[in-house]
């Protein structure tokens, strides 16, 4: 409130592009001295943006992970150590996962969720030789043509969530001679999502009645509700991530719309967040916490005990990461990363918490495991608020093979740089 | 497409615009008075949302409705006595790097009270429902909203209009040495006004908690848009932020609308570009001199 201000819209600008930079620079870790009892893992995973609740899951899985090997003996007869980072950004990525490897000498690095994020680790663990495992970034890509020798995937690629939930869109009869009304994010993800499910409609015989790609930003999608109810699609097709599927299935059940709703990407987090009433349609997961298994229920238990909630499906692959690699460690004898990708190569099979045991296919490095689509209760069946949907068998079914449902070699081919 | 639904577009598009309004108007208060680029308005929202959450099990929507937009105000007295007012007298650039600092206080609290994962809010359901008007068929909860908000942002006018404490408010904008030179203390006005401003942002929390995805950084998603309106709207002008919020949400709803979807929020960008090249200080900014 005085004369000398020296404020223009200029100098604002200025001020505001400065901050952005900077602000996708975040405090550097803690140093902790090196010693030669811990093994360390380096987890890096969004912790904040539009991906930070999915992450949040990740870190206290993997602290779980960790404080059950260490309770159990360690690996190697050494305690496991974990170095937790936010991964920020692809940038940010890349800079923590070179400081975690050359300064603090991790045995691998484990986590992400964002499959621009992936890449640019994948790049680094290459260079260094060190183990990379994806527990959370989807795109077919990062199978495909950006493949790398030294990064594995828990996570399921994008074919794998197209083949699953699709199967329960033929059973419904929502796909031969149907419209469907896609919304799609606009952002690698999504277009690689949006590419693998219009492959499967169109294989199946369907067609687009409306198909929008949604800026990344966009909160209210009432302008993308009146074209769905102008449309009339026989299915509304999510191809969304993170926030942006809470909000639609908060505004699709605002609006009183009734088509049939499903997506091929999803997080049971967001399905907690739109709550009852709200939560509509079929979904493909990776895992859940109503499976039956003895090893999901002895996690679920785990988890919920330390944490007072359920875990979701992020919980689960950053958890079975870290146990995969502690397990091939005290196998092996040894944690040097050529030995543990030789020995997952070699098909080495793993509990993975479900009916059946998992393996990494040699060709791409793809966990090839069951998966689920889930479908959400009529609200005067839900008991609570985390039990809200039911589960299909585990797809592929016993008597398929667990292959079937990840992408062929003609859909998808990866060669690893030499 | 037909015309009804082009016609659909833009009454939504400018119902869109209204949300940015409650939280646009605030900003702009704040900044023509105080000098203050508010970066934390967008936190103030979120706490609006997260109160709704925790006082609805008490209250209800209409008690958290009354009392959340309320704590947030006073919340707002406080930052205000306490940091803003060190900075009235600073380079701007100084309170803008505070506010941006506040902002991410202001989140990373929620993360450590609330968690990072987004929680579930409805719509209460004597307000869920379709109205139709004419053959356009709308949810009755945004109708309910444009009225809640329309009333606000009407007796805001009013109290800025008709009023002495308006005059001053409108003084100060304009002269704050001649106001002080007249005998009149701006202090206790700036308290006033970072407490209507910011309290308004609650209230956008509280209305628009049912309908989004409530979360730590829910505040980040709305500031920038709501910044771009006072830009295009243009400083001092009360009916200037009005209509580029009206602008904004048009140009959004009708971007989707007519199948421009991917380019729907450049869109609102682009606006901001062309607006500033040719009324550089914005649709209806006032040429106030300590900000030139």
């Amino acid at each position: 409130m005085s004369n000398n201000n020296q404020f223009t819209r200029r100098s604002l600008l200025k001020t505001a592009g400065g901050i952005a930079l900077v602000s996708g620079i975040s405090a550097p870790a803690i140093l902790r001295a090196q010693t030669a009892d811990v093994i360390k893992i380096g987890h890096l995973t969004p912790r904040t943006g539009f991906l930070g609740p999915l992450g949040e899951y990740a870190v206290m899985a993997a602290d779980l992970a960790v404080e059950e090997i260490n309770a159990a003996g360690g690996v190697m007869g050494r305690k496991v150590e974990l170095l937790k980072e936010d991964s920020v950004n692809p940038q940010t990525a890349s800079t923590k996962a070179e400081r975690m490897i050359e300064r603090d000498k991790v045995a691998c690095i484990i986590g992400e969720i964002s499959s621009a994020s992936c890449l640019t680790i994948a790049q680094v663990a290459s260079r260094t030789k060190t183990l990379f495992i994806n527990t959370g970034g989807n795109s077919d890509a990062l199978r495909g043509k950006d493949c790398q020798r030294y990064m594995f995937h828990v996570e399921s690629q994008n074919s794998m969530y197209v083949k699953t939930v699709g199967r329960s869109f033929l059973r419904d009869g929502l796909v031969k001679g149907k419209k469907w009304y896609s919304l799609t994010a606009d952002y690698a993800f999504g277009h690689d999502l949006l590419r693998v499910s219009k492959r499967f409609m169109e294989a199946n015989g369907g067609n687009f009645a409306g198909d929008d790609l949604v800026p990344t930003d966009a909160t209210d999608f009432s302008a993308y509700l009146l074209k769905i109810r102008e449309a009339k699609p026989d299915l509304v097709v999510i191809n969304l991530a993170g926030n942006q599927i809470t909000n639609f299935l908060k505004q699709y059940a605002e609006f009183g719309l009734t088509f049939p709703v499903g997506g091929f990407g999803f997080d049971t987090a967001l399905a907690w967040a739109a709550g009852k009433g709200n939560f509509v349609g079929t979904w493909p997961v990776v895992w859940h916490h109503l499976l039956e298994t003895p090893g999901s229920k002895a996690f679920v238990a785990a988890f919920t005990n330390k944490y007072k909630k359920p875990p979701e499906n992020q919980a689960w692959g950053d958890y079975v990461a870290v146990k995969i690699v502690a397990k091939t460690i005290n196998d092996l004898k040894s944690a040097e990363s050529p030995k543990i990708i030789e020995h997952f190569e070699k098909g080495a099979k793993f509990d993975v918490l479900k009916t059946r045991e998992g393996y990494f296919r040699a060709s791409d490095h793809q966990l090839m495991h069951e998966m689920y689509a889930v479908t959400a209760l009529p609200a005067d069946k839900i008991k609570n608020q985390w039990d809200i949907f039911a589960s299909s068998p585990a797809v592929p079914a016993a008597n398929e093979d667990l292959e079937i449902i990840a992408a062929t070699k003609e859909e998808n081919s990866c060669t690893f740089p030499s | 497409m037909s015309t009804m639904l082009l016609a659909q577009q833009v009454l939504n598009g400018l119902l869109d615009g209204v949300y940015y309004l409650l939280i646009a108007l605030g900003l702009s208060l704040i900044f023509s008075l105080g000098g203050i680029v508010n970066l934390a308005h967008g936190a103030f929202y979120a706490i609006g949302a997260y109160l709704t959450l925790v006082l609805s099990p008490y209250l209800g929507f209409g008690g958290s409705f009354v009392v959340a937009p309320v704590v947030v105000a006073l919340m707002g007295v406080v930052i205000e006595r306490t940091l803003f007012r060190r900075f009235y007298r600073s380079d701007p650039i100084l309170s803008l790097l505070m506010t941006f600092g506040l902002a991410m206080v202001a989140e990373q609290a929620l993360r450590m009270i609330f968690g990072a994962p987004p929680l579930s809010y409805s719509i209460p359901t004597w307000l869920r429902g379709q109205v139709a008007i004419g053959s356009f068929i709308y949810s009755f909860y945004r109708v309910v909203l444009l009225g809640i908000a329309i009333t606000c942002i009407a007796a805001l006018w009013l109290l800025l209009q008709k009023t002495s404490f308006g005059r001053v408010v409108r003084a100060g904008v304009q002269n704050p040495d001649m106001v002080g030179a007249l005998g009149i203390s701006l202090q206790p006005y700036m308290s006033a006004v970072a407490a209507l401003g910011i309290g308004l942002a609650g209230l956008a929390g509280v209305l628009l908690a049912p309908i989004y995805s409530i979360h730590p950084a829910m505040g980040q998603e709305i500031i920038t848009p709501a910044f771009v309106v006072v830009v295009i709207g243009g400083l001092g002008s009360f009916w200037g932020v009005v209509a580029a919020a009206l602008l904004v949400g048009l140009v959004k709803g009708v971007m989707v609308g007519i199948g421009y979807s991917a380019a729907s929020t450049a869109a609102i960008y682009l606006l901001m570009l062309l607006v500033l090249l040719f009324r550089p200080r914005g649709l209806f900014g006032e040429r106030i001199t300590r900000f030139e």
